[in-house]
This record gives structure tokens, sequence and C-alpha cells, in this order.
């Protein structure tokens, strides 16, 4: 027996299995294969780098840190390495096999000229710490990239150095607490709705405040009258994602933000959802302070499997002077000018500091830069109206099957929600998406926000074309059925996949985070 | 307007308005106030371009910087140069590792989830601690995530941050400090030939939640971390071990075996290129009693409904998008490519494989140094060090770096440009040899810089 079958299927699972399983000595079935870890795989002295230089000895002075014995890790040989990978690879799904229509995440399709543009050696071969006169083009274009960011969102500056939508909102946060101190106000609440995204109120807490929730309206608006009547000299600031959670747009932001700035606080906007309005809406106009925007998912850099993502903070005004560093500006004359802890004092004197080593995601600027300048502001404003359009598409097209908590109210923006409301006893929002998995199509977001009880949240994104849409349609319209009808075979899928479902709560309580094989 | 990543056409739009029961497009923008909706694409922005075109623009933009490559090169400090294989960079760019999401639906996501599994067994086995997280943003970002952690598991609030912590990761901490109100004991460095482990020791008292130990540290000294750890340990303190260069561990002894409670670091060494400083990914390890506490995601292994092997992402009550505002982190998305490209290096290498790279660039670096103490009125700090060290010259390292560049020579990072306030420091300049430096390269750096210091126009 090879090591794959021993990882995989196993003889006495061919009595009482699903019914649809074709059983195979080696536990691969066709294009569908099982691979080992690759400590099951390694073999003692395999490697897949040749060395052409000479060790030599080591300094005497180093001799009481040597290791005693090089880390217990298998190597694998190139044609090893290139299959284990590929193989794996197979069991993901991924945009580029289909639809990937998970709600709030902004799964659209990575243009390949940005991975390509990104490996330019001028820029992924650079050092962060070469001296400036020779890192012209990449201050220069990380400056672009902010005046673009700045421009489209109708705000003041920029901080691209977080490198991530929740340190992004970190960012912000500090911005905002660091605002507060400047004017000698020690603030201590920060207001966040109950629809938020959970990274909001672990952010705020993160950032020293204590959180407070904001109950939602019947048609999924944050409460504006709610929100005022917390208001006062103890809050901060307010959280609001704008397009929010639900899929709809605060038509009550400037109220909020006027209400919270007279008030003496900042208004904070999660720009998750941006990709619904950008090139239509400017969060500045709105009265935001602050708002991150994740490059991961509106500018579509590549979400490879949990990152890297990117969050450059656009800053009012009032919030611009408190920027972490390193911080791209411009000097009078117009040229291009990165300021770092060398300068700061003269240049940028109240900065909360650094956030993180070096730059940020330069790599993720470059991509979000290539597809800016392919899509032009023309492009952009088309691709929020066609990521609008296509979730209204879905949301009339299935709201006679799924329940559509707030399609009474109008459109939605570029995602559609539905609950598990109609669903037969016992039937829940689970099996639906464990459905759509044998469907060939990835689950949409499934139990968040958490204001809709079994919430489903789609976000078809702009990149998917009608046609694409309608199978999926056709597919969660069977599905929809069946959950309807308490079709109980529903409760078994995922069954073509290359798990079924997967025991959390086992995983969980005995945890096993890594592989002990060897140690008898 | 047609667009080569915009898949409707108009036909298809008038359609689907249609079945919505919507006449235009800006009808289902209704929600949004008309004061706030704009009328057209936002002014002073070029319009969509082709692929020819952008390339133009971003090769120009590309062509203005000095590639590491093009140039004898010698940086590190917290970010280095290795010969990274051509399959990893492959591997990477399978669609389905670069366009799917993080693995919130195990069933069809178990390749990301084996790899996560692979990477932290990989971590824990390189920092010699008993688990490790599937990656955090970065090494400084770690840094802070170690010492919040620490805080959890001592409930004492003041860390001691050696003189040998990168400067950016001190910062980095600084700055969080600030905010949650923890005290930050941060000694100065100086530029002294070992690390003064001592002076580390002294700082320690029974308020202590964590020593923050770099090895190597910033000047590429080793700090005796098996003394710390004790004196950490007999005042009731955690020892965190910041590895920067992941390479070093070929050769050093893992922290995680010289009794560091954490151990954090940055991965870039391994598979992620220079990138102007990102992305890059945090490495995260420490004991299994602390499990409960620590920051980021977190793969383990478990059974599906026909028993066989699987995984899927664990102890996620610690998290943000479960424990929301009582998490142990506010960390989402993470590093996971990075994360991918650092274990299909690993695997490639494997551990033999790293312990003969690390006796490469150890080799070099030593190459390196005993050119340069040839150079008239430049001495090497170090005793020991593994492929990075501090010279000495005669005036203001950052004048003699911009000079070497000057002269197409990437000779180093200056410890005036880490350390802007501190004039003592201003003569250090840091050099890094890795397997990519070459006899030419030391030579060319030694003669450049022999220029340099005789006051030859470039």
């Amino acid at each position: 027996m090879n090591a794959a079958n021993r990882a995989g299927w196993r003889p006495e699972m061919s009595a009482g299995g699903t019914g649809c399983e074709s059983v195979t000595s080696s536990g691969d079935r066709g294009l569908m294969l099982e691979e080992p870890l690759i400590f099951e795989l390694g073999h003692k002295g395999a490697c897949g780098v040749d060395f052409d230089a000479p060790e030599g000895e080591p300094l005497p002075a180093l001799s009481r840190f040597l290791r005693k014995e090089a880390p217990a890790l298998p190597g694998l040989t190139e044609p090893e390495t290139v299959r284990h990978y590929t193989r794996l690879s197979r069991q993901n799904y991924a945009i580029d096999l289909g639809p990937f229509p998970l709600g709030s995440c902004t799964m659209k399709h990575n243009p390949r000229l940005n991975e390509k543009m990104a490996r330019l050696p001028g820029f992924a071969d650079v050092h962060p710490l070469q001296p400036q006169q020779t890192v012209a083009g990449a201050v220069e274009a990380i400056e672009q990239l902010g005046n673009w960011l700045v421009t489209l969102t109708g705000m003041h500056s920029v901080a691209m150095s977080p490198k991530a939508g929740a340190h992004g909102e970190l960012c912000g946060l500090l911005c905002i607490r660091a605002a507060h101190e400047a004017r000698g106000a020690a603030r201590s609440v920060v207001l966040v709705p109950e629809s938020a995204h959970g990274t909001n109120p672990a952010t705020a807490a993160f950032a020293g405040y204590r959180v407070e929730s904001i109950p939602a309206t019947a048609d999924g608006h944050v409460d504006l009258e709610a929100l005022k009547a917390r208001l006062g000299p103890d809050v901060a600031g307010v959280m609001i994602t704008n397009p929010n959670t639900c899929g709809l747009f605060e038509r009550d932001m400037k109220a909020i933000a006027d209400a919270v700035h007279a008030a003496g606080g900042y208004v904070y906007c999660d720009g998750a959802n941006f990709n619904a309005i950008v090139g239509k809406v400017r969060p500045g106009d709105l009265g935001v302070d602050a708002m991150h925007i994740n490059l991961h998912k509106t500018f579509s850099t590549p979400h490879g499997g949990g990152g890297p993502g990117s969050g450059p903070v656009v800053l009012s005004e009032a919030l611009a002077p408190f920027a972490p560093l390193p911080f791209v500006t411009r000097d009078a004359d117009g040229a291009v000018k990165l300021i770092e802890e060398e300068h700061a004092g003269d240049e940028h004197p109240q900065t909360f500091g650094r956030m993180a080593a070096f730059h940020g995601q330069m790599g993720m600027f470059t991509r979000a830069l290539t597809y800016i300048l392919s899509h032009g502001a023309d492009g952009l404003r088309q691709a929020a109206e066609d990521a609008v359009l296509n979730a209204n598409y879905v949301l009339r097209s299935l709201e006679d099957v799924l329940d559509a908590p707030f399609a009474g109210s109008g459109p939605c923006m570029h995602e559609a929600l539905f609950s598990d409301a109609g669903f037969a006893e016992g039937f829940s929002t689970l099996d639906v998406a464990k459905g759509l998995i044998d469907e060939g199509f990835h689950p949409m977001t499934v139990y968040f926000p958490l204001v809709v009880h079994g919430a489903m949240l789609i976000e078809p994104t702009e990149t998917e074309s009608k046609a694409g849409l309608d199978r999926f349609i056709a597919s969660l319209r069977v599905l929809a059925e069946r959950a309807r009808a308490g079709d109980e075979s529903l409760k078994a899928a995922p069954r073509l996949a290359p798990r079924r479902r997967l025991d959390e709560t086992q995983a969980a309580r005995k945890p096993v985070l890594v592989w002990k094989g060897d140690s008898a | 307007m047609a667009m080569r990543y915009l898949p409707l056409t108009e036909a298809d739009r008038a359609e689907m308005l249609g079945v919505i029961g919507a006449a235009s497009v800006d009808d289902l923008f209704a929600g949004v106030p008309a004061e706030a909706r704009l009328s057209g694409p936002v002014a002073g922005l070029p319009m969509h371009a082709s692929e020819i075109a952008v390339e133009r623009q971003m090769t120009a933009l590309a062509a203005k910087n000095l590639s590491a490559g093009s140039a004898p090169f010698f940086l590190g400090a917290g970010a280095y140069r290795h010969h990274i294989p051509a399959s990893v960079d492959h591997l990477i760019q399978r669609g389905e590792f670069l366009t799917s999401y993080t693995p919130y639906q195990p069933e069809i996501a178990q390749g990301t989830l084996q790899v996560m599994f692979e990477f932290q067994t990989q971590v824990a086995r390189l920092f010699g601690t008993d688990v490790a997280n599937a990656s955090m943003y970065d090494g400084s970002t770690a840094c802070w995530e170690a010492i919040a952690m620490a805080g959890r598991v001592t409930k004492r609030s003041r860390a001691v941050l050696s003189a040998g912590l990168h400067p950016h990761y001190v910062s980095t901490v600084k700055t969080m400090a600030r905010f949650t109100g923890d005290t930050i004991e941060a000694a100065a460095p100086k530029l002294e030939a070992a690390a003064d482990d001592a002076a580390l020791i002294s700082a320690i008292d029974g308020a202590t939640s964590c020593v923050v130990v770099q090895y190597p540290d910033i000047m590429g000294r080793i700090p005796d971390l098996a003394a710390i750890a004790e004196a950490a340990h007999a005042a009731g303190a955690l020892l965190v071990a910041v590895v920067t260069e992941p390479v070093a561990l070929g050769l050093l002894e893992a922290p995680g075996n010289l009794g560091a409670d954490i151990v954090v670091g940055e991965g870039q060494s391994l598979g992620v290129g220079l990138n102007f400083g990102g992305p890059y990914l945090g490495l995260f390890g420490c004991r299994e009693k602390f499990l409960r506490q620590m920051p980021g995601r977190l793969c383990g292994e478990t059974v599906d409904a026909d028993g066989k092997r699987g995984f899927v992402l664990t102890l996620s009550t610690r998290e943000q998008h479960i424990r929301r505002e009582k998490a142990t982190s506010n960390i989402c998305t993470n590093a996971g490519l990075c994360a991918l490209a650092f274990s299909i290096h690993m695997t490639l290498l494997g551990g033999d494989g790293l312990a003969r790279l690390a006796g490469i660039n150890h080799a070099r670096a030593q190459a390196s140094a005993s050119r340069l103490a040839q150079v008239p009125g430049v001495r090497v700090l170090n005793d020991a060090f593994f492929n990075e060290f501090t010279v000495i010259l005669p005036g203001d390292a950052r004048e003699a770096v911009r000079a070497l560049a000057d002269r197409q020579v990437l000779g180093g990072v200056s410890l005036g440009r880490l350390y802007p306030d501190a004039e003592g420091l201003h003569c250090g300049l840091l050099v890094t040899a890795t397997e990519l430096t070459t006899d030419e390269d030391i030579e060319a750096l030694a003669l450049a810089l022999a220029e340099v210091l005789e006051g030859v126009p470039a």
C-alpha cells in the first residue's frame, strides 16, 4: 500500500459508503488524486537544490551557537516537489475555475498582466533600504497609486503601509486616537454597528477602545437615531461599513458623519465594499475621515488562499498629520518624496509612528496600479456598475425561492443577501452551501452578517458573465427548492468534492497542528 | 463600454435590467443619495488602456530603479536576497493557489489547508517550538503580536527589548504599546563586538512579561539565548526570540531548543523576493501550552464523514470573526501565498539542504569580511556572525552608501539610516552576503569602498 492509500481511501469505506464512490486500489479516482504529506513522501538525502559553492569552516567564535543537527525536515527533488504541489492545488476551488461569490470578499478575476508587472526586476528585486537615488521608480509607483486612491475617494491623503484590511482599520483608529490625544482629549469608546465585520470590534479593542454596538433598523441600515443618542464626549468615533454588509448603501452616511463631527468624534469607514461604488461615489464627499481600501478586493490583487492583502488608508485633512511612517508625499516642487524617521521630525512631526518594517505591500501596489491603469476612470466606474447589476440580477432571479429580507426596500448594491426562512425543518444555510460545492460552485458567504438568520451573502462581482451567472442561479434555485422540500439527500452534501464534511469539533477538541508521525 | 476584463455585453446589460425591472443602471444606485452620486468618471484621471500601453508605463517606472541583481549587492537588515528555485514561482502561480480564498469551505480547499499544515510543521521544526501558526503579515508585526501574547500569558505588561532588535521592529512595537498602555524598555544599541547580554538580563524584573531578543541581532551578533532564557524564566517572564534571517537556523541552534517560549520571525528569505519591503510573511511558533493565546490562523488535522484524513481551520474561537472585540488579534487575511512560497522552498531544500545553504552563506560572509578588513580605514566589528556583519568606517556610512550607489554598487545598510538619532552609530555599515554573492561582487565592493573613502570622485 502506498502512502496516498494510507492517507485517503481505506477498504472498509467501500461498505456503507455514499453509493457514488468508485473503489480503486490506489485510493485515487481518475483525476481526483490523493496526496500524502511531504513528511510522508520525503526521503533521506533528497534535495531539490544543487549547490556549487564551498561551505568552509564556521568561525571559531560561532562554535558554541552551532546547531547540533539539521532541522528534521524532509527534502524532495524538483519533480517530486512540482508533483506534490500540483496535486494539492487540484484539491482547491479557485476563481480561475468558476464563480466564487463570497459576499464581502470581492473575489473577482485576477488579471495576469498584474502578475507579470509585479515580477519586473525593477519592482520585485529591489531592497527596501536601498539608497533613495536607486528607487525613484518604486517611490513614484507608490505615489501614483496613492494619488489614484485619494482622487477616487475624494480624500486628502493616504497611508500606504498597512498590510491588510484589518491592519488598515488599525491604522485609521490609531490616527483617530492620535488626533484626540493631540487635542488633549482622551476618549474611550468606539461605536460599531452590529452588522459589522468581526475585524471592526477586534481592531477597536486592539487600539485600546471599549466597543459599543449600534443596532440596525428593520430595513438593514445603521439606526441613525440610536447612534445620535449615544454620541457624547466619551465617543472617539464610529466605524461604519459602506456599502454595509447587508449589501445596502448607508444613505444616512452624511448625517451620521455630521452628527459624529458635531460631537467631536471621527468617522471610520470600512472600505471592504468599495468595489460597489468606486467611480460612482467619493466617500470623502460624505464626511468620512479614514477608510481602508482592500487592494485584494476592489483592485484585484490575488487573494492567494489567505493573503497577502494590502490595506492603504485614505485620510481626511484632519487625520492626515498623524499618518504612519513611511509616508509618501510631494514637496513644493511636485517631486515625490518618501518620509522616514530621518526627516519625520521636520516634515511629518505628528505621525503616530511606524506600523510595520519597511514600506508596505509593494508587490500588491504594482499589481493594483496595473489593474487601475488598465481600467482607467471609466473602466472602474463600469466595473462598479456591472458588479451592482450582476448582484441585482442574482437577487431578482432568486427572490421567489429564497427569502430576501431587504429586497422589498429596493435594489441592493454589489451583493445580494438571503436568509434561511422557508427551509424545511432541520435544513440550514450550511446544507445549501455544501450542495453548491457538489454543483461545481464555491458557496456564498454564510451566517454573515449576523443580523440575518442563516444569512447567505452572494457577491458575484463584475467579472462573471451573464451565462456564468445563469448557470449559478439555476443550480441555486434547485438547491433552494430541495431545502424547502426537505430533501434528505442534501444533508449528505458534498459527496463529490475531494472531502466530505469535516469534523471540526474533533479538530478543536484535540488539536493536531503539526505532523508527529516520526516521533515514535 | 467594452473592456477586456468585463464580460457583460451591452445586450446582456439590457436583458438583465429587464429581468430586474429597472430602466437603467443608475436606478440600481437609487439607495445612494443623489447629491453623493457622480455623473461621470472621476475627473482628472486617465481612461482605460490596453495591455501594451499599461505594460509600457509600468516598465518605464520599473526602469527607474536599480535592481539588486544588476549590481554588486550587500544589503540585509531584515530583508535578504537569496536564490529562489524556478519551481517556487511557477507553483505559486497555479490558479488554484493564487486565486483561491481563505479556506472557509474545507471540502474544496484541502490544497491550501494541507499546505498550511505542512508549513506549520516546517516552521515549528525550524524554530524548535511545539506549534506554529499559518503566518502573520511580517516579522515586525509578528514581534508585536508575540509581546501582546506574552502579556496575556503572564498577566504582566512590561516588555524588555534587546538593544539588538531591528529598529523598525522596535518602532512598530512602541507604536502599538503607546495605545495599549504596555511599557516597553528598549536600550540603545552600542558599537560593540558582542551583544551585551548581561545588560539585557539586568533589565529583567518581576513585572516583566517578556524579553525580546533578535537572533542574530541587527548588527549580526549572536546573543546567548540560553543564558537570557534562564534569567527570564527565573523572573517569571517569557523569552521571545526574533529571527529575521531564517536561513541562519540551518547553522545556528534553534531558539526553541535554547529555551525561547515564543519564536517569531520574518520568513521572506525563503521563497519570497525583496519586493521593496513587501509582501513578506511573519512566522510565529510557541510552546503548546500557550496554544489558546496564539494569534492568527491555525490549521488542524481531522477526518471527514467517510473517515478520510483532512484539514480544517481550527481553534477559531480565538479569532476576530467569532470573538469580535475579545479576539487574541484583529488579524484576518495573513500571508497565505508567501507562506506557500516559503513552504515550497523549504521542501526543495529539506533540513540538510538548509544546513548546506546556511554554510555557504556563512562562508560568503567570511570571505566578504576578510576582504573588507583589508580596505584602509575599515574595521570589522563582530567576533561572530552568520551572513551579516558590521564594519566601522572612518566617517558617516550614509554618505559612503550614497557614493557607492553612484558607482552602481549597493554596498550595505548604513546604521545612520536605521538610527538617525544615534550619532555614535553613524560610522557603522551593515554588510550581508548570501549564496548569490560572488568573488567579483566582493572585489567590486572592496575597490569601490576604498575609492569612496579616499574621496575619489565617481
